[in-house]
């Protein structure tokens, strides 16, 4: 239980730095959002799958 | 006008709503002790939200108390199909959801924690030292709720999309009717998912795969958070086979370069005999992430369902855990704003799956880039 607390955290941070970096990216370079989204949104895809792996290997 | 009436409803609803949940706590309060009333209801929540998480054996719409105290079921039966030494069909309606014995050609079956048994005609179930049922399992082929749902999301693409196709034709390019809905959704999946990650070159053979998975997953997500209470992409065997899909295509429609990748990812780089120390650890790396990618697929879609619907079932209970004006309102601001959320993660979830399945079929279908780097060294 908490070692899956622990792995939400780092998710979540990690998420979260993505999700910053992406709008600092967005601010320096507007023109280029439609390729930052996507690479953005993938990162946060790919972290989030190992949040949810430790959720299920927990429950 | 018409949104000072739709207003005045709206808060009609609200207030009715309140006044019926203090009523029924009146009611309840009376019946029995409060702490043991507190501990059934919170099982009874529990037991709610897990029983909407699973597939059921018969559609049902919602359920009530009627006066004398009988438990009433709106909806209707579906077929159950089994595999006991013979065809066995019938009707779901012979459970009566759950609750007693179905007999069919003398044999007769019970359900159990969502799972259809073989027992006597008492319907006794046996159970081991880890509460598992240890009777027979008929080979399970029922048309079930989810499979019902897949079925009519078949039937409505179908549709859907077979008007928009004959729309082009009929109005010369320019499509008509409800269908020119989806126009710039198609278009998108096009331009930016498909020919940014296959190429140019190779993204039309896999743009009916992509398209298809688009919009099942997505009408699936949506049908989802209707009142109809369905959860098909929140059903782990749904989501197997949809990346079991993914997984098939990628490696059948794997060029020469892609297997190359895979057992041999650093070419003429080195000599053989410094390459073999590295490859006892990368090729098993490499083959595992075969695996690996639509594993992620699988259990990310499935979470990301499984856990918005617990969320919004969890709020909604909340109504019932504080009984006052206060939770109703709670509970209706809260989950009307996660289920707004839950719209965006439906169509997010089908535009990631989307998505990560074009960029390994983007892996997959790749041919010249190593070529360049020969060169180029």
């Amino acid at each position: 239980m908490v070692g899956a607390g622990l792995v939400v955290i780092g998710v979540g941070i990690g998420i979260g730095r993505i999700g910053g970096s992406a709008m600092d990216a967005i601010a320096r370079q507007p023109e280029a959002y439609g390729k930052i989204q996507t690479a953005m949104l993938i990162a946060a895809a790919l972290i989030e799958g190992i949040g949810f792996a430790a959720l299920f290997a927990v429950s | 006008m018409q949104r000072k009436t739709l207003l005045k409803i709206l808060i009609l609803f609200l207030v009715l709503n309140v006044v019926h949940v203090n009523a029924q706590h009146e009611d309840e309060h009376t019946e029995s002790s409060e702490l043991s009333l507190k501990e059934s209801q919170k099982l009874e929540r529990k037991e709610y939200i897990q029983h909407h998480l699973l597939d059921s054996y018969d559609f049902n719409l919602f359920s009530y108390k009627k006066d004398n105290g009988e438990k009433a079921h709106v909806g209707f039966p579906l077929p159950i199909i089994l595999w006991d030494n013979g065809l066995q069909l019938f009707s779901s309606s012979k459970f009566h959801h759950g609750e007693t014995v179905a007999e069919n050609n003398g044999n007769y079956y019970k359900i159990d924690h969502n799972k259809i048994y073989k027992t006597d005609a008492s319907g006794t179930i046996n159970y081991d030292d880890h509460h598992h049922a240890i009777n027979d399992k008929p080979l399970d082929f029922s048309f079930t709720k989810g499979a019902f749902m897949i079925l009519l999301t078949c039937i409505l693409m179908f549709l859907l999309f077979t008007s928009l196709a004959k729309s082009y034709v009929k109005n010369g390019g320019i499509s008509k009717g409800f269908g020119r809905l989806f126009e710039p959704v198609v278009l998108y999946i096009r331009d930016d998912i498909a020919i940014p990650n296959i190429g140019e070159k190779k993204y039309k053979r896999y743009m009916p795969y992509l398209l298809t998975i688009f919009f099942f997953i997505w009408f699936l997500n949506i049908f989802g958070l209707t009142p109809l209470g369905v959860n098909v992409t929140g059903n782990i065997a749904v989501t197997v086979a949809l990346a079991l899909l993914t997984f098939l295509i990628t490696n059948f429609t794997g060029t020469k370069d892609y297997w190359k990748h895979i057992f041999d990812p650093l070419g003429d780089t080195l000599p053989w005999f410094g390459k073999i120390p590295l490859y006892i650890i990368l090729i098993p790396i490499e083959l595992l992430g075969i695996i690996i990618k639509p594993f992620s697929l699988l259990i990310r879609l499935y979470a990301n369902m499984q856990a918005g619907h617990i969320v919004l079932m969890s709020l909604i209970g909340l109504m019932f855990f504080f009984k006052s004006w206060f939770g109703s309102t709670l509970s209706f601001g809260l989950s009307f704003a996660i289920s707004l959320i839950e719209v965006l993660v439906a169509l997010l979830q089908a535009y990631i799956f989307t998505m990560l399945s074009a960029l390994y079929f983007g892996f997959a279908a790749e041919e010249h880039e190593h070529h360049d780097e020969a060169s180029a060294h």
